[in-house]
């Protein structure tokens, strides 16, 4: 099959199309009619998507797969997946039909909910294979689009100030970006990635505006998509938008973008900041770096004193995230495994834990962790699960949380022991904040009137929960197959940059001497 | 010679004969009586001459000594006034019948502005351009009091009226100047005149003009008719206002800067660059608190003519390129969104606010779709159109060394995107009340979801943006050597 990589991006399109076009009405049969294509939908790309990785070549460190056609303004329609990206489009794909089976009690305006979705999907898995700047940069920025309406239509009490807290935040963060992809175009002519992954932009320093900028043209690009993948990822600290989303989204939506959106960020700096700035990377590296461990200590700290149980996941996202920057930005094997592994593994990791607390905010319809306590006399099989996923966001060996925290330790180990050191203290900080949000929803006594009645996790919950326990518990014991899919591919991203930085160095101490 | 000149005109000719011949029927016949049948009469004229200048021969023909040039520019410009006119006749023909506003005068007037918007972008002169200039802006003038016993269309035709009448003044100014100091009037000798040297009375008379088109495109800092203009006028002249005249000004503005100063670029560069981002940040800001979506979309059309702006401050062909698809993409959204604007009444009253959108979405979900995507399309957010002709004026501009105007651009874009989003806001996430109840007759339907469909469609790979694309890059060349 010569297209299956736009075959499985357009997938989860026509399914919206055909909702759009054929579903009329919004009574219950059709509701479920619109629930169970939007699930056929999600499933259908799944398998799909599992060609994709039989045919891939985890010893080839080309793109693969590729498909061209061309567009406007000597643009290209190009896809393809390499060994970094394209565990990202089997997480996305994974994800979606848990997520769909997520939202099967929603009752206002199904039809377009499951719309918001599938578009939400396709765009998504548009942004891990575009091979084009302007290809990538309309995947990315149209996601905000149907994440906009889904906070904004079906999200909770304040969604009105989330949703554009959202919107214009990682709008403003991504058009610095796009005049970065205009000067690439200028400087290149070209917006084919691959081509851009070996041209080698300006490093000359220069003086603007009275400051001297060390690494020139790359510098200045790498700080423009900075802004936005720091923004998308998000880094501390223009994070403030992420709890505010992810307190209003609906239990869904903060899934996908907890799971899905938010790793978009650290594959915007795999993509484009390492390859294509090097030098940029290695001038900026230690901003990073000292930003990551902030976002790991100070996010954990926050999150110790929330009463809100998705804003404190939210920060304990926040401080995940932290690893995964400063595995990618220590630069090499270690630190990008791990920060990948992370990001993988934190997809199935937080968007269980929403879901954990989707559970419950079904039920009591309250996110307030005083109004919790003792669920575990009436929900056991809920409190197996969340203790489960608790562990493994703390990091447990055994689950897929741990490899990847210690590998970008061990990463950042051989590049700065300072940030390790202090990077080190967040897995105790994690372990605190997690186990007692745990111990104050699940464990003591069943005092609260209200919760006598609560009932635990339906069949269809279980069934939503079992996928995500399995991933999560395969990938602790046995993480060859992420680590196998993204080594070479990882290896040849680190050695391409040491070369570019091996150049730089040497001339400027050329230019020294 | 004469007959070869006015074979090269005729398009004008037979327009304003239609014109003149249909005002005098009109009036020895039933008056307003014919007034529907006009209108029709006159899109299908537009629509005729659109067709008959886009397939007519090629190359650069020049009338008069030079008056007149009618080159690949001048056709790419009169075909988008042209259509774009011939729709917003057509959307205006129902709205105005019904409120008793269509009178015979109506599509007769906007046929002559046509014919002026023609004369103007094919000006190969100073004299020809200040023709062109002045029959639009007089039949614009009455256009817009239209409404003659409302309060606020009089004294929006008499705001445009005094300011129109300034503006002109300090464009017959700088022509004069220039004049003096190029010893002609003709483009052509113009531009051999500033070729040598600028001398400063030139100068002068080149900042004078741009003054007057930058009134004419509504530029800030010289634009302060247009948001009155914009709500007193009836919806469908305003809608015309924001899409052929728009377009008629700013090819005149491009034809006069590259080919009367097309030497020195580098003397109006920084003016128009300047206007440009006055124009983006002043359309952006001064519109979050309006909550009239007339003048609302009279702010937007602001910041969009900085935009355009952009791509002609480059001063390249590929700059007035970029231009041009921005322009085609503007009248595109625009000709789509006033489609609904007229749509919005209430128990047959005209609601302008833009707060009684609120939970439109449930009533009418396939218009506010339609709407949702033109106001992303005019927000720039990709994969909708607008995000492309965002797109080339920004590389435009990069590429003329103009970073800094890029970056301030999508800074105002930013800004710009929340009082867009403002109006999505209230059609999905608004609470419920009174619901509009407003029709859409078969053509505002047609206007306004066939627009949404064609910025939504249009980016895709194989649509190529419809092959406006070669079209501008084409004729762009014919007018930047």
């Amino acid at each position: 099959m010569g297209n299956l990589l736009t075959l499985t991006t357009f997938i989860p399109l026509v399914g919206a199309a055909i909702l759009a076009l054929f579903l009329r009405g919004d009574d219950e049969p059709a509701q479920r009619n619109a629930k169970w294509v939007a699930l056929a939908t999600t499933v259908a790309t799944f398998i799909v998507s599992l060609f994709i990785y039989g045919q891939f070549d985890p010893s080839n460190t080309d793109f693969q797969m590729v498909e061209e056609a061309e567009w406007l303004l000597g643009l290209q329609y190009k896809m393809g997946v390499d060994g970094i990206s394209v565990l990202f489009v089997m997480l996305t794909t994974f994800l979606m039909p848990l997520v769909i089976a997520a939202c099967w009690d929603v009752k206002t305006r199904v039809k377009e909910y499951m719309i918001a979705f599938l578009i939400l999907e396709t765009l998504m898995l548009g942004v891990f294979m575009a091979l084009d700047l302007v290809l990538f940069y309309l995947f990315f920025e149209a996601g905000l689009i149907p994440m906009f309406l889904i906070i904004g239509i079906w999200g909770g009490v304040n969604r009105i100030y989330a949703s554009f807290k959202f919107f214009l935040y990682t709008f403003l963060g991504s058009v610095l970006m796009l005049v970065a992809m205009v000067a690439m175009f200028t400087d290149a002519g070209t917006t084919d990635i691959p081509t851009l992954m070996n041209h080698e932009f300006g490093s000359q320093s220069f003086s603007l505006l009275g400051i001297q900028i060390i690494g020139g043209a790359q510098t200045l690009m790498w700080i423009a998509f900075f802004a936005s993948f720091a923004v998308k990822m998000p880094m501390w600290p223009v994070h403030t938008w992420l709890p505010d989303a992810h307190v209003q989204a609906p239990t869904a939506g903060s899934v996908v973008l907890a799971a899905i959106l938010l790793k978009m960020g650290g594959y915007g700096f795999l993509r484009f900041s390492l390859p294509m700035f090097p030098v940029g990377s290695e001038v900026m590296g230690p901003l990073v770096l000292w930003l990551s461990v902030i976002a790991i200590v100070y996010t954990s700290l926050v999150a110790l004193v929330q009463e809100d149980m998705k804003k404190l996941i939210a920060y304990s996202s926040v401080a995940h995230m932290g690893y995964v920057t400063m595995g990618i930005f220590a630069v090499n094997q270690q630190g990008i495994d791990g920060a990948i592994f992370q990001m993988i593994s934190h997809g199935f990791i937080s968007g269980a834990l929403f879901l954990c607390v989707g559970v419950i905010y079904d039920r009591m319809h309250t996110r307030e962790i005083d109004a919790y306590g003792g669920l575990v006399n009436r929900m056991p099989a809920y409190a197996l699960i969340f203790m489960f996923f608790t562990m493994a966001n703390v990091g447990l060996p055994g689950t897929s949380g741990f490899i990847g925290e210690f590998l970008t330790l061990m990463g950042i180990f051989q590049v700065n022991t300072w940030i390790a050191v202090i990077a080190t203290t967040g897995v105790i900080l994690s372990a605190a904040y997690a186990l007692w949000l745990y111990r104050r929803v699940v464990m003591g006594d069943l005092i609260k009137e209200s919760l006598k009645t609560i009932s635990d996790m339906t069949t269809r919950e279980r069934a939503i929960f079992a996928p995500l326990v399995f991933m999560t518990l395969l990938l602790g014991v046995y993480p060859a197959p992420v680590l196998d899919a993204i080594g070479p591919s990882v290896q040849a991203l680190v050695a391409d940059y040491e070369t570019s930085v091996q150049a730089f160095n040497a001339a400027n101490q050329f230019a020294a001497n | 010679m004469i007959a070869s000149d006015l074979s090269i005109v005729l398009p004008e000719i037979i327009l304003s004969l239609y014109a003149m011949s249909a005002l005098i029927a009109a009036v020895y016949t039933s008056k307003d009586g014919q007034a529907p049948l006009l209108t029709w009469a006159t899109a299908g004229m537009f629509v005729l001459m659109g067709v008959f200048i886009a397939i007519d021969g090629g190359g650069t023909n020049v009338a008069f000594g030079g008056m007149f040039v009618d080159d690949g520019f001048a056709r790419f410009s009169k075909v988008l006034i042209l259509l774009s006119a011939a729709a917003i006749l057509l959307m205006s023909e129902g709205y105005m019948s019904r409120r008793g506003l269509l009178k015979f005068e109506y599509p007769l007037l906007v046929a002559l502005a046509v014919v002026g918007m023609m004369v103007m972008v094919s000006a190969g002169d100073l004299m020809a351009l200040y023709m062109g200039l002045e029959l639009q802006s007089l039949s614009l003038y009455v256009v817009a009091s239209l409404r003659r016993d409302s309060v606020k269309s009089t004294e929006a035709g008499l705001k445009y009226f005094v300011l129109g009448a300034l503006s002109s003044g300090l464009l017959l100014y700088g022509a004069s100047l220039t004049y003096g100091f190029a010893g002609t009037t003709l483009f052509s000798g113009i531009i051999e005149a500033v070729s040598t040297d600028v001398s400063l009375g030139l100068l002068f008379g080149l900042v004078f003009l741009i003054a007057g088109f930058a009134f004419k495109v509504s530029a800030a800092p010289f634009h302060m008719w247009t948001p009155d203009v914009y709500e007193g006028s009836p919806t469908p002249v305003t809608a015309f206002f924001a899409t052929a005249p728009k377009v008629a000004a700013m090819a005149l503005f491009a034809r006069v800067v590259h080919d009367a100063f097309g030497g020195v670029v580098g003397d109006w560069q920084q003016i128009v660059a300047l206007l440009s981002v006055v124009s983006m940040f002043l359309g952006a800001i001064a519109a979050i608190g309006q909550t009239n979506i007339k003048r609302l979309m009279a702010y937007s059309s602001i910041a969009h003519m900085g935009f355009a702006l952009m791509g002609l401050a480059a001063g390249t062909a590929f700059g007035v390129q970029a231009m041009l698809i921005y322009m085609a993409i503007y009248v595109a959204m625009n000709i789509g969104t006033f489609a609904f604007i007229l749509s919005m009444e209430r128990d047959g009253n005209v609601v302008t606010d833009i707060r009684a959108l609120q939970s439109y979405s449930t009533k009418e979900p396939l218009r506010a779709l339609a709407m949702l995507v033109l106001m992303f399309s005019l927000a720039g957010v990709p994969p909708m159109v607008g995000f492309f002709g965002k797109f080339y004026v920004l590389r435009a501009a990069y590429d003329a060394g103009l970073g800094w105007l890029a970056v301030l651009g999508v800074i105002a874009s930013v800004i710009g995107a929340f009082y867009y989003l403002r109006i999505v806001y209230y059609m999905y996430f608004g609470e419920e009340t009174d619901a509009l109840d407003g029709k859409l007759p078969p053509v505002l339907w047609v206007a306004c979801i066939g627009s949404a469909f064609v910025l939504a469609i249009g980016w895709l790979p194989g649509v190529n943006l419809f092959g406006i694309e070669p079209a501008a890059a084409a004729a762009a060349a014919t007018l930047v050597q």
